[in-house]
């Protein structure tokens, strides 16, 4: 079974994020996701200064199998990147949730967050999702 | 519920991905395909290739229904043992399947053909041996491993010792028959090595007996990467029946010498050759960061001129590399579209690595 930290939050995309506590979040993908996809070979990053909605694409991981969307899990401004991920996208692989992480994104609106699913939550998504699978 | 092979549960406790491929379940990779595809350039790598169909054709008429049945002629077949990589066409040319036949007495020649097209192929054998009397038997019976890479053959000697007999001197894309086991030095890989095949009671033993010697089970993901890399073709992918081998690099694998050798689909290849080459298939390495993948669209000065049919990211050369099928002759240069963007490529000869080199220029 992945590996579902309880001190991040979650989205039914496969994305975690990490509240900092200053207005900003930390976005990565979860061990599941990157257990799915396998190697990753590029990871196309966000410029800082951009402005992203709830749930738009904002990052493409290209794995060895196939190229697939990230979903900002809050609306705001983009703060920083992971520029290590450019060259050394596997990463994402080794690290999904500390040095995998992809981009910080300062927070517009803090109703978005109570969108998120908690660790349980999202452990029972999984859950069920691997039902639909048997 | 798919089939299994007899290396299914081996592939489970060796944590195998498994994937269902053609009605198989089969490992796509073990942990991480990168690593695999690099044992396989730099080591030894071994893959479990059962899935795929074993045929004996046996009779007197054996090479004279071959001669008519493949595109490639079984004449060029000179010593016992030698290999010979062809396709199999419809009359009308399109590509049924692409094989290897090996010569291995006057009677008996043995076929590997795809898992993928296994019915279809069977059928169209079987209704056209008719008028030859041949006798045609698919090996459910036997396994398949592929050990591959720079140390395969070594450590298949050293396992095999005394066993091994005179297959240290076999010659690449020549096989031998050990018993009942049957070694010949192909692959799929662009790397020396066997593809052994073998009753399918002495695999899981077998495929021991490799992992103890340090050859790295390896799935289906990097088998993928590898042939792309040496730019071998699959079937389904870079070709089907809608293409001859005219259309998809492959015109060096049809026999028109002799001129009266009469193979099915030469009428359609001749007026295809009259009419002037309907495609030019080239391999592509993308100059920018980015993967390229089968399907994608091909440009040149701005104009659509091909399509991708398969790519992927190289792990050897760490840049994007492709096959493509294009309708214009010339040029060096074009675009692909990736995820609605249009990157630069280069045009190169559909051939990136062998033997661990890079064989395209810096």
């Amino acid at each position: 079974m992945s590996h579902i930290p309880e001190n991040l939050l979650y989205t039914r995309t496969h994305e975690w994020v990490h509240n900092n506590g200053d207005g900003t979040v930390t976005v990565g993908i979860t061990d599941h996701a990157q257990d799915l996809l396998g190697d990753m070979v590029f990871i196309e990053l966000p410029e800082i200064g951009t402005t992203v909605d709830r749930e738009e694409e904002v990052v493409v991981v290209e794995s060895v199998k196939a190229a697939s969307d990230v979903y900002a899990p809050v609306g705001g401004e983009i703060v920083a990147v992971n520029e290590r991920l450019t060259n050394a996208p596997e990463l994402v692989n080794k690290d999904a949730y500390d040095d995998g992480w992809m981009m910080k994104i300062r927070v517009e609106d803090k109703l978005d967050l109570d969108e998120l699913l908690s660790s349980q939550d999202y452990q029972e998504l999984l859950e069920e999702e691997q039902d639909d699978e048997d | 519920m798919g089939k299994k092979t007899p290396l299914y549960e081996a592939h489970l406790s060796a944590g195998a991905k498994i994937v269902d491929f053609a009605g198989w379940l089969m490992p796509i990779h073990y942990g991480s395909q990168l690593d695999e595809h690099h044992w396989v350039r730099t080591g030894a790598g071994m893959f479990d290739v059962s899935h795929m169909t074993v045929v004996d054709l046996k009779g007197d008429r054996t090479r004279e229904f071959l001669r008519a049945l493949l595109a490639n002629d079984v004449d060029r077949l000179t010593t016992p043992g030698k290999a010979l990589y062809s396709c199999m066409l419809r009359q009308d040319g399109g590509i049924l399947d692409d094989l290897i036949v090996y010569g291995m007495a006057a009677d008996w020649y043995r076929m590997v053909v795809n898992a993928a097209t296994r019915e279809k192929d069977l059928a169209w054998m079987r209704t056209q041996a008719q008028p030859y009397g041949i006798d045609i038997t698919e090996r459910t019976d036997l396994a398949m491993i592929a050990v591959q890479g720079p140390a395969a053959r070594g450590k298949v000697h050293a396992i095999l010792g005394a066993r091994a007999g005179a297959l240290p001197d076999l010659k690449p894309f020549n096989a031998l028959a050990l018993n009942t086991w049957f070694i010949a030095r192909t692959g799929y890989t662009g790397e020396d090595g066997y593809e052994i095949i073998l009753p399918a009671i002495d695999a899981v033993d077998f495929w021991q007996q490799l992992r103890n010697a340090d050859v790295h089970p390896c799935g289906l993901g990097a088998r993928d990467t590898l042939r792309l890399e040496a730019g071998m073709n699959l079937y389904g992918t870079d070709m089907d029946e809608s293409l001859t081998p005219l259309d998809c690099g492959l015109a060096w694998t049809v026999a028109f010498t002799p001129e009266d050798r009469q193979f099915i689909g030469r009428d359609a290849l001749e007026a295809l050759k009259q009419s002037g080459l309907r495609h030019r298939f080239v391999g592509l390495i993308l100059e920018e960061r980015g993967v390229l993948r089968g399907h994608q669209k091909v440009f040149i000065d701005g104009k659509e001129v091909g399509i991708t049919t398969s790519g992927t990211f190289s792990p050897t050369l760490k840049q994007a590399i492709a096959m493509a099928r294009l309708s214009v002759l010339d040029g060096h240069h074009c675009a692909v579209e990736i995820r609605g963007k249009l990157l630069p490529a280069r045009i190169v000869k559909p051939v990136f690595v062998r033997n661990g080199k890079s064989c395209v220029d810096a």
